[in-house]
């Protein structure tokens, strides 16, 4: 009996490790921020140096805005901000149970515009959404993430988890080649990284502005000359979830300044 | 009103040198990028910064097309008496933008 419980272990065991090697453990994980330079940063430290402050700002208008056919706005509903929506961007993607798939922060501002503002959804990386989605990641700065708890996600994150692996594009690269095994390298000049999403949405120095998750890994797609996930598709989410849940208990940043 | 932050310290010594920083949200599109059909994206930019403090001008700088967006431009001054900054930011398609910030010296 013992015999055959440790030979099911064994079994187990067997199943789970080609999986698991190469991907970072715990206590090695670092985020983008440790790989910065000091001046970099510096300028996410200081809020009054910090750009992606400006989109906060901006969100701080939108979020008193009333729009929509129900001319409402987010506050009327949800109030004040940094009670409402603290600790919301630490579980996201969440799942959602209307369409029983996860849903990103955009795409959650976009569903409450829809379905309680009777408005138009902003377009994805439009100024608007990106302000909103990183006024409420600053209401979660400092917090544990814990995107990928709920069990009914578990199925979206093994895929998400495949698509990290699965090797794509013309240089037939996976996620997991440079960020799982190469993170302490660099590319050209650029460190390598984690792909830990402890930032998103960003300021990003390359764009000079703002960006999401999503325009993240669009832009490493697009460096691997595969051909990119569009905005909000299933797939991006699911990665989106992966990525986040691998950054499980690490402290929020958003809104991150990246190189 | 486009989005400005600018940071002064509520309070300083007489005497004491003092930062001053600000940050504006502004494209500053150089004017000399093409769009995807060939057309040149026209310039618009932020040309001009001032500071006065109780009204008097005590900074001023000139920017150029080279210039990241979002402009971060931080100086120091000497805290003489309580008063007021006062920021302006002037720029093409006639961009203008203020900001103050008050300063008690003790």
């Amino acid at each position: 009996m013992m015999r055959r419980a440790a030979i099911a272990i064994l079994a187990l065991l067997g199943a789970a490790l080609p999986g698991l090697a190469g991907e970072i453990g715990e206590s090695a994980r670092r985020s983008g921020y440790e790989f910065m330079s000091a001046d970099t940063k510096a300028m996410q430290d200081d809020n009054t140096a910090n750009p992606a402050m400006l989109s906060v700002l901006d969100g701080e208008t939108l979020w008193r805005t009333k729009a929509g056919a129900a001319g409402k706005s987010c506050s009327d509903c949800h109030g004040a901000v940094d009670v409402s929506m603290k600790g919301v961007a630490a579980r996201y993607p969440a799942f959602n149970a209307a369409s029983g798939a996860p849903v990103d922060l955009g795409q959650r501002v976009n569903l409450c515009r829809r379905q309680h503002q009777e408005a138009e959804p902003f377009a994805p990386e439009s100024r608007e959404l990106l302000a909103l989605t990183a006024l409420i990641a600053r209401q979660s700065r400092g917090m544990p993430i814990t995107a990928g708890d709920d069990p009914r996600l578990a199925p979206s994150v093994a895929h998400g988890r495949a698509l990290f692996m699965q090797r794509q594009g013309q240089l037939n690269l996976a996620c997991t080649n440079c960020h799982d095994d190469n993170w302490d390298k660099h590319l050209a000049g650029s460190a390598i990284t984690q792909a830990q999403p402890t930032g998103y949405p960003i300021y990003r120095l390359e764009w000079q502005g703002m960006g999401s998750l999503q325009r993240r890994l669009r832009g490493c797609m697009t460096g691997v000359r595969a051909q990119a996930y569009d905005f909000d598709a299933p797939d991006m989410i699911a990665l989106e979830l992966y990525l986040t849940s691998r950054a499980h208990g690490m402290a929020v940043e958003a809104p991150a300044v990246r190189p | 009103m486009p989005a400005a932050l600018v940071n002064v310290p509520a309070k300083a010594k007489r005497g004491a040198v003092i930062e001053i920083k600000t940050l504006m949200s502004h494209v500053m599109e150089p004017g000399y990028r093409h769009t995807a059909a060939g057309e040149v994206v026209p310039r618009d930019i932020i040309t001009s910064f001032t500071c006065r403090f109780n009204g008097a001008e005590i900074f001023r700088a000139d920017l150029f097309p080279a210039i990241a967006a979002n402009p971060f431009l931080s100086f120091f001054t000497t805290a003489s008496e309580s008063g007021r900054f006062e920021f302006e930011w002037i720029g093409d398609n006639g961009f203008v933008a203020t900001a103050s910030a008050a300063i008690i010296v003790e």
